[in-house]
């Protein structure tokens, strides 16, 4: 039986649903949108343009936050 | 009355300061404040978590301090491509300190990711702060590829060693007249500070002497008052060093002549 088609968002396996875009998996794991950056296999997506940009099995979505620095 | 500026921005204090490891917000709040900073930096971590940084952030962004972004950890220059957007977005900001690191053990900036990453970020409208080793053929093609400001390291990050290659700096300084150097990185003593202002650097950039020391606060002062002491320094205009020694007071000969 095949597995089932997962996405990765900062390390965990998600299950995949079909036709989910990148601002829909933010509010499926409670991430308020306006608090973080994302980028999708490396490439930035910016926050108008997450939900025209969509999801596929395999991909990799990463959240970023605001912390101190030097 | 503003003594310097970096892209067109006009500033009294020649002290850029990272905001990072200080023992909380309120002294890092106190530090920047006695360090008359009004540029630091900030950085993005990957997490999902909201919580955490103990109000860090929103402490510097009420600071009044114009924020200057990092790409910290980045190990390509894709990666930092991307984390500059990001920071973009969540600073409202187009200044960004682009490090693209190329070695695990010294953290030295790597020329080519950081030269690829600058070019394409200045064409995407980033204001470019490009943290660079002293190496003056990589820091005229940081130039040529756009960046107004280079930032080459006094030393390793986080090291506090110092000015390791004094004649490096100069020679910098010497053949990139007019373009703001400021040394970021491997400064740990106030006298650090001094001796970059000394050499004709128009600001240092420093975390860790700051931040790890017993007081930081004072120490923040402390590195605010070496610095313009060195740049007093530098526009005085440092004596000339001699080899041997020039007698000062303008005696003839020996005070005596005495067989």
């Amino acid at each position: 039986m095949p597995a089932e088609p997962t996405v990765q968002i900062n390390g965990e396996r998600l299950p995949w649903v079909a036709g989910e875009h990148v601002a829909g998996a933010l509010a499926r794991i409670g991430v308020a949108s306006d608090q973080v950056a994302t980028a999708l296999n490396g490439e930035f997506v910016a926050r108008n343009r997450r939900a025209a940009t969509p999801l596929a099995p395999g991909d990799v979505l990463t959240v970023f936050r605001p912390i101190v620095g030097g | 009355m503003a003594v310097w500026s970096l892209h067109g921005v006009a500033l009294d204090s020649r002290l850029l300061l990272g905001t990072a490891g200080y023992p909380s917000p309120q002294v890092l709040r106190e530090a920047i404040a006695a360090a008359g900073a009004q540029v630091v930096t900030v950085g993005l971590r990957r997490t999902l978590a909201a919580a955490g940084d103990n109000g860090f952030v929103a402490m510097v962004r009420t600071s009044g301090a114009r924020l200057l972004p990092n790409t910290a950890g980045c190990r390509t220059a894709r990666e930092a491509v991307a984390l500059a957007h990001m920071a973009r977005e969540l600073f409202g900001s187009t200044w960004i300190k682009l490090e693209v690191v190329g070695d695990e053990h010294t953290l030295q900036p790597d020329p080519w990711g950081t030269l690829e990453a600058a070019a394409r970020l200045v064409r995407d409208g980033f204001a470019v702060f490009p943290y660079c080793t002293d190496d003056l053929v990589s820091c005229q093609r940081l130039l040529d590829a756009g960046c107004e400001v280079l930032m080459p390291w006094g030393a390793p990050i986080g090291s506090g060693q110092g000015l390791l290659n004094p004649w490096a700096l100069r020679t910098l300084r010497a053949r990139l007249p007019g373009v703001p150097l400021v040394v970021d990185a491997g400064i740990g003593a106030p006298s650090h500070a001094a001796q970059a202002m000394e050499l004709g650097f128009d600001g240092v950039l420093l975390n860790s002497a700051v931040a790890q020391a017993r007081d930081p606060v004072a120490m923040a002062r402390a590195f605010a008052r070496a610095i313009e002491a060195g740049r007093g320094g530098f526009e005085a205009g440092v004596m000339a060093r001699q080899d041997m020694a020039v007698a000062s007071t303008p005696v003839t000969g020996r005070p005596f002549l005495i067989p």
